[in-house]
């Protein structure tokens, strides 16, 4: 569905990205691991239209989509949930959901899309009301997948979802993921949390210093010593 | 009494194109984050196109004040398009620059095209006034004062319920997120700069019957125009709009019981304790809410 091959990408002198290739199946959930700073965020920014390669390809359903603006990747069916949620804080639930479907395909999925958030967030439905910044961090985080799939996504690119999260809210934000993939929808989940990512995906990457140092399917990586140790702490 | 309802009134009616030019700004100011140091010429081009349909074709500025709008939002999306998109990802510095070098290129522009003349409009309303009991209003500035006041409702209602209005505030609040849900930023950005020059423009046509027109004229008002969004608060519509009556208000008390020499230093003293301790504005969220953008 999505290829990533050779991305190389520079912050001024310092390179972020090298040679980083990476595939997305349909129907998948991709895990994309790393700690911080190893490049998972740029390189999902760069699928976005946020960022741009020095070189490099991104290949959506084998066509090129490097150089267009950020709001027509989201017209193509990809979609970022961004770290850190990014909610239009003054603005309510609703307001949040509405600007999600800002596009053109998404205004035309807009009743549907609603009552898919609303069934896999039902908290949301009470809290429509209220204002974004008002609600707790999990709801917040809820309220931001939510918005993602307001925009119809094909491909939803989760950045960090875990963090700052309960473990409890964690587990259940990771169980609607579940629901969300099984509606048709890929994931590409950008984490730290190693094994959670991991015991959902089909497969993973992982990044180092904006390096691939290790990919393959999940079953496979759970079982490499080198991840254990460095990771998981094992 | 009499004379302070009379100087009370006179302020707030005067406080509403204040109120306009300022939201225009800070539209600008709180989607775009560009401080338009030239947003005083674009209320002189409004003035001088104003003064111009009214001295060709006899257009009553009251009458052409859409025509001039337009113009003004097209004006500004020009500029924006030509001058400030190239630059949006630069430092503040050279943005700074931009709009200062644009400022005083229209001013030599105008000096120019029409000469330093002072040029008026005569209007058979221009020194009517309604007497309500012994307070006397001048109807011009009464007029200014209401199609200020409707064109601000209807700005505040624009952005709280249409889609497009709460895109404009989206990016105002975060702009890569609203980028990621969809929204076209470049797009969003040349409607808010056209959409803040349409406000200064038609408080240049408001402002046409009650003053004259020369090349500086927007020196003037911009300054006060910058006192009312620090006042307000950066990127708060609703606090442009009351801080611009507030500064009328101040500017006619100061000018009838200070000195008429002195009502700048007034609202000056008044900005500097704004800054001291409220900085975020009186009509803000607090601190660091400059940051959030349009409420």
């Amino acid at each position: 569905m999505l290829k990533v091959e050779k991305a190389n990408l520079f912050y001024g002198d310092v390179q972020a990205l090298w040679d980083v290739s990476l595939q997305i199946g349909e129907g998948e959930i991709v895990a994309l691991l790393g700690a911080n700073a190893a490049g998972k965020s740029t390189t999902i920014n760069a699928i976005s239209g946020l960022e741009k390669l020095s070189s490099g390809k991104i290949l959506y359903r084998n066509e090129e989509i490097q150089g267009r603006d950020p709001h027509d990747i989201v017209e193509l069916g990809i979609v970022q949930v961004p770290e850190g949620r990014k909610l239009f804080s003054f603005m309510s639930v609703e307001e949040n959901l509405e600007l999600g479907a800002y596009t053109k395909r998404a205004r035309g999925d807009f009743k549907k899309n609603l009552e898919m958030v609303y069934t896999f967030f039902p908290i949301l439905r009470e809290r429509k009301k209220q204002l974004a910044a008002s609600m707790s961090g999990g709801e917040q985080q809820m309220c931001a997948i939510a918005r993602g799939l307001m925009g119809s996504p094909k491909l939803l690119m989760i950045d960090e979802l875990s963090l700052g999260l309960a473990p409890i809210m964690v587990q259940r934000l990771f169980a609607v993921l579940k629901k969300i993939r099984d509606a048709g929808i890929t994931i590409l989940l950008v984490e730290q949390n190693v094994g959670y990512s991991l015991a959902l995906s089909n497969t993973g990457f992982v990044l180092e210093n904006g390096r691939v140092a290790l990919a393959g399917s999940a079953s496979e990586l759970l079982g490499n010593p080198y991840l254990k140790r460095a990771y998981l702490g094992m | 009494m009499t004379q302070f309802a009379q100087v009370v009134i006179s302020g707030i009616l005067v406080g509403g194109i204040y109120a306009l030019i300022s939201m225009g700004l800070n539209l600008i100011l709180g989607v775009v984050r560009i401080i338009n140091f030239a947003h005083g010429e674009f209320l002189m081009i409004a003035m001088y196109i104003s003064f111009l349909l009214y001295s060709t074709w006899g257009l009553d500025p009251y009458v052409s004040a859409p025509i001039v709008a337009l113009a003004l939002f097209v004006f500004g999306w020009l500029v924006h398009r030509v001058i400030i998109q190239p630059i949006l990802d630069t430092s503040a510095t050279v943005k700074i620059f931009a709009t200062l070098g644009l400022s005083i290129t229209l001013q030599n522009f105008a000096l120019m095209m029409w000469n330093a003349d002072y040029r008026t409009v005569q209007t058979a309303y221009q020194t009517t006034v309604i007497r309500m009991g012994e307070v006397a209003v001048s109807v011009p500035r009464l007029i200014a004062f209401l199609v200020a006041v409707l064109i601000s409702l209807g700005l505040f209602l624009f952005l709280k319920y249409t889609l497009t209005g709460k895109a404009i505030r989206a990016v105002a609040m975060e702009k890569r997120a609203a980028a990621l849900a969809g929204i076209p930023v470049k797009r969003i950005y040349l409607l808010a700069f056209g959409i803040g020059s349409g406000l200064v423009g038609l408080a240049g046509s408001l402002l046409m019957p009650i003053y004259y027109v020369f090349p500086t004229v927007g020196t003037l008002f911009v300054l006060t125009a910058f006192v009312v969004v620090v006042l307000g608060g950066m990127g708060s519509m609703f606090g442009a709009f009351l801080g611009g009556l507030l500064i009328g208000l101040v500017e006619a008390l100061a000018g009838v019981w200070i000195s008429p020499g002195l009502k700048e230093a007034v609202y000056f003293a008044i900005f500097i304790l704004v800054l001291l301790f409220r900085p975020s504005g009186l009509f803000s969220l607090g601190k660091g809410s400059e940051e959030v953008g349009l409420k």
